[in-house]
């Protein structure tokens, strides 16, 4: 850690009091965003658990192959994509900004593939008859919504991250960003994947033939 | 960026130059702070004139009102609002009231402003940000304005837009096609707006406090509003959600919130599935909480103030600062009791009646401690004194009628009668305004560098305190004699005797909103003619009195303060002056 950012950290050089959490404001605002955006997520998760118990015909349409397998890729990309994001961070914490910069932009390729497989599952869903109020096995009309729904979301936080990573990515490269808008950025990123670590399990699996 | 982001942003741009940046794109908070209070003030005499045409109709049910056709000519045939259109004014005056006006003013209006120059800084830690914030709340305004003018006219659902009324579209009645959406757009933004702003809050608060500025030397309306905005964070989190669902449910065919077998005008409509009680979940889990973001700042406000005009330091700030935080932790457990009615296990009323009792403990030992603080002192009756009282009396009065709501088998005879629209008012319309009000008397000179009226001041206070209680008082009668509420008119036989209170009502509402005009006229007689403002009119101690009136763009000149004492050292013994500012490195010998 720089000197600079050391003193930032306690204090501005004794101008000012320390942050009690001791982060850069980027890093507290970024992580306040986080916690807003889970209440959000959860609060949509909420409404799609309250739907499914009352719902007395819920489907249960994904097969192990394609649909699992696919999650299951899906799940194994953006996992990747963290690993990739935390070995950006450590290069531009030891001051290694090619390396970093070359990680930034494979969790964004991991990112934008995890969006290309998604799309293509709905695509695929969508040929199959699905839609936010059709369900072509006859139940009930509530799965379309609550998948397209909580998917969708989760996808637009994806692509958004997506952009974001490349954005990041051109400008550390010039210097125009440091280290802690690389971390600012991480945190977003292993946030998306935890919301993913709920989506799945809960709109996958459990909705497994 | 690349410094900034590595350390909490000082203020790095010089001052701006030219009219757009200065006035209308500002990143200077103190700007962004005037805009959203001028925000405020043009949404509150929105909704005061929807209020009074409430209260016209509801006095006076065929009493043709000159110009109302002009303003919708489905709605108001010959000048005489149909019971619909009674419902559209009511839910815009709702929606504005609460959201564009008791949210924006006392908490992203005042706090923008004071929130930095409070803890010492130069700024809100980001500027740009804030300005963005300012500007989402004023596209979500424009949104709902345009509710007035789209086909159809403005929703009915009630600013609480209940499913399956506000979800089902067109059919459901007027106002129900775009109005209804553009609500919930507008709401959206809203909640996008909000959330940026807390995240500015909870930043400033927390890293850009000057040298000595510990958080136990905050002054009681910063506490306010950074707790507030931690409680914003994550209600407005739920109700962004919601409304997008809702939406997806008008014009995507989605039913989230709509159950089969709904039958409009002899139509049986295509929905099933949904449930029109999780909207209510989802709204009320925000909107509880969004009821103590209107209620807290004020808190903070007049807690900030009244020690001024006592010339004592408050009793228990501490404790106080506990109460606000324990209001704000509790307030995410009661959402169900707005709910008891709604046909949910009874059992699960006294999961949620609980806490709403307990509620009322931080909330009766805040009261207490203002009350105990006022003991002993010699006041100063200034006008924004006087609303510091007034605040105490009403917030009493409305918090009183919450003893009873919050009990399940008392509220189901009171549900949805005008004894919740009494102790709802009084809390918020009343109480929190006074805040505004208390809050704009004591900062308006170091706003504007001008002092304020004071006799038309006092004249404004007594006239509204007289007013509001004339208007809400009665409501607790009439409530309890079974007058429902968000009826356009009483025809039922056990209404009509109620109808001569209702005119009352009406009379003082009109004679108490004339009388804010005198706070109009007096706001813009300072701005242009009222005598200039020392630094430190009211001998207070918060750094905000450490700086010229206005202050500098930078907020203190270039200079960085250094706090030596807590918030409040008013009266204290063998100091040089009757008040010890903050900044001030004077000791005194502890007797």
């Amino acid at each position: 850690m720089s000197e600079l950012e050391l003193s930032a950290e306690t204090g501005h050089a004794g101008l000012m009091e320390g942050s009690p959490y001791g982060i850069p404001s980027g890093k507290l605002a970024m992580w306040c965003f986080v916690l807003s955006d889970a209440v959000t997520f959860s609060a949509l998760l909420f409404a799609y658990g309250y739907l499914r118990v009352g719902s007395p015909d819920w489907s249960t349409p994904f097969l192990f192959s394609p649909s699992i397998v696919n999650g299951l890729v899906m799940t194994f990309v953006l996992l990747s994509s963290g690993l990739t994001m935390l070995a950006s961070v450590e290069a531009a914490k030891a001051g290694h900004t090619a390396a970093g910069t070359r990680w930034l932009w494979a969790t964004c390729a991991l990112g934008a593939l995890f969006a290309v497989l998604h799309l293509l599952e709905w695509r695929r869903m969508i040929e199959e008859g699905w839609g936010l109020f059709r369900n072509p096995t006859g139940g009930s009309t509530e799965f379309g919504a609550a998948f397209f729904c909580v998917t969708g979301l989760h996808l637009l936080h994806v692509v958004g991250g997506v952009f974001a990573l490349a954005i990041i990515a051109l400008g550390f490269r010039r210097g125009k960003y440091n280290r802690i808008d690389v971390e600012v950025t991480g945190i977003y990123w292993h946030f998306v994947d935890l919301v993913w670590m709920f989506v799945f399990p809960l709109v996958y699996l459990m909705n497994a033939k | 960026m690349s410094e900034a982001a590595a350390h909490p942003a000082v203020h790095q741009h010089t001052a701006p130059t030219g009219f757009i940046r200065k006035y209308v794109f500002s990143v200077d908070h103190k700007v962004i702070g005037l805009q959203y209070y001028g925000l405020a003030i043009v949404a509150v005499v929105i909704g005061m004139a929807l209020s009074w045409l409430m209260r016209l109709h509801l006095g006076w049910a065929t009493l043709p009102i000159p110009g109302l056709e002009k303003l919708s000519p489905a709605g108001a045939p010959g000048n005489v609002m149909t019971p619909e259109y009674y419902l559209s004014l009511m839910t815009m005056h709702g929606t504005i009231m609460v959201f564009f006006v008791l949210t924006t003013a006392p908490f992203a209006g005042f706090g923008n402003y004071f929130l930095p120059i409070q803890v010492g800084a130069a700024d809100m830690a980001f500027p740009r940000m804030n300005m963005m914030s300012f500007w989402v709340t004023f596209v979500a305004f424009l949104a709902l304005m345009s509710a007035f003018f789209v086909p159809g006219g403005p929703p009915i659902s009630g600013w609480t837009a209940y499913a399956p009324l506000s979800a089902v579209g067109q059919t459901s009645g007027p106002g129900e096609g775009w109005g209804q959406t553009m609500w919930a757009v507008s709401i959206a933004i809203f909640c996008v707006g909000q959330l940026l702003g807390s995240l500015n809050f909870i930043a400033t608060t927390l890293d850009l406090r000057t040298r000595g500025m510990s958080l136990a030397r905050l002054p009681l309306s910063t506490w306010a509003w950074f707790i507030t905005s931690v409680i914003g964070l994550m209600a407005f989190a739920v109700l962004l959600p919601a409304c997008i669902l809702l939406i997806l449910d008008r014009t995507a065919g989605t039913s989230f919130f709509l159950p089969s077998g709904l039958v409009f005008g002899d139509q049986m409509l295509p929905h099933s599935g949904g449930s029109p009680l999780l909207w209510q979940h989802l709204f009320w889990f925000f909107g509880h909480p969004e009821v103590y973001i209107a209620i807290l700042p004020a808190i903070g406000i007049i807690s900030h103030i009244l020690p001024a005009f006592l010339r004592k330091p408050p009793l228990g700030p501490r404790v106080l600062v506990g109460c606000i935080a324990s209001i704000g932790f509790l307030s995410y457990m009661v959402w169900g009791h707005h709910m008891f009615v709604s046909g949910m296990n009874p059992f699960s009323a006294i999961l949620f009646s609980v806490p709403t009792l307990v509620i009322t403990i931080p909330a009766t030992i805040a009261t207490l401690l203002w009350i105990g603080s006022v003991y002993g002192s010699r006041m100063q009756f200034t006008t924004a004194a006087l609303f510091c009282l007034g605040f105490i009396s009403v917030f009493t009065t409305g918090g009183l009628s919450g003893f009873f709501l919050a009990q399940p088998t008392i509220d189901t005879y009171l549900h949805a009668t005008y004894f919740v629209v009494a102790h709802f008012h009084f809390v918020m319309a009343v109480a929190a305004i006074f805040g505004m009000f208390a809050g704009t008397y004591f900062w308006m000179p170091k706003m504007v560098g001008r002092m304020m009226n004071e006799t038309l001041g006092k004249i404004h206070f007594w006239l509204t305190f007289v007013g509001v209680y004339c208007i809400f008082m009665p409501m607790h009668y009439i409530g309890l004699a079974g007058n429902v509420r968000r009826y356009a008119a009483f025809t039922d036989n056990f209404l009509v005797p109620l109808i001569p209170v209702h005119k009352f009502i009406t009379i003082a509402a009109l004679l108490t909103g004339a009388a804010q005009f005198l706070f109009l006229f007096n706001l813009i007689w300072t701005r242009f003619r009222g005598p200039k403002a020392a630094d430190n009119p009211w001998g207070a101690t918060s750094l905000e009195w450490s700086t010229t009136s206005p202050p500098p763009f930078d907020n203190f000149g270039g200079r960085q303060l250094v706090v030596h004492q807590e918030a409040y050292l008013y009266g204290v013994e063998g100091a040089s002056a009757d008040f010890i500012m903050q900044t001030s490195s004077e000791t005194v010998e502890k007797p």
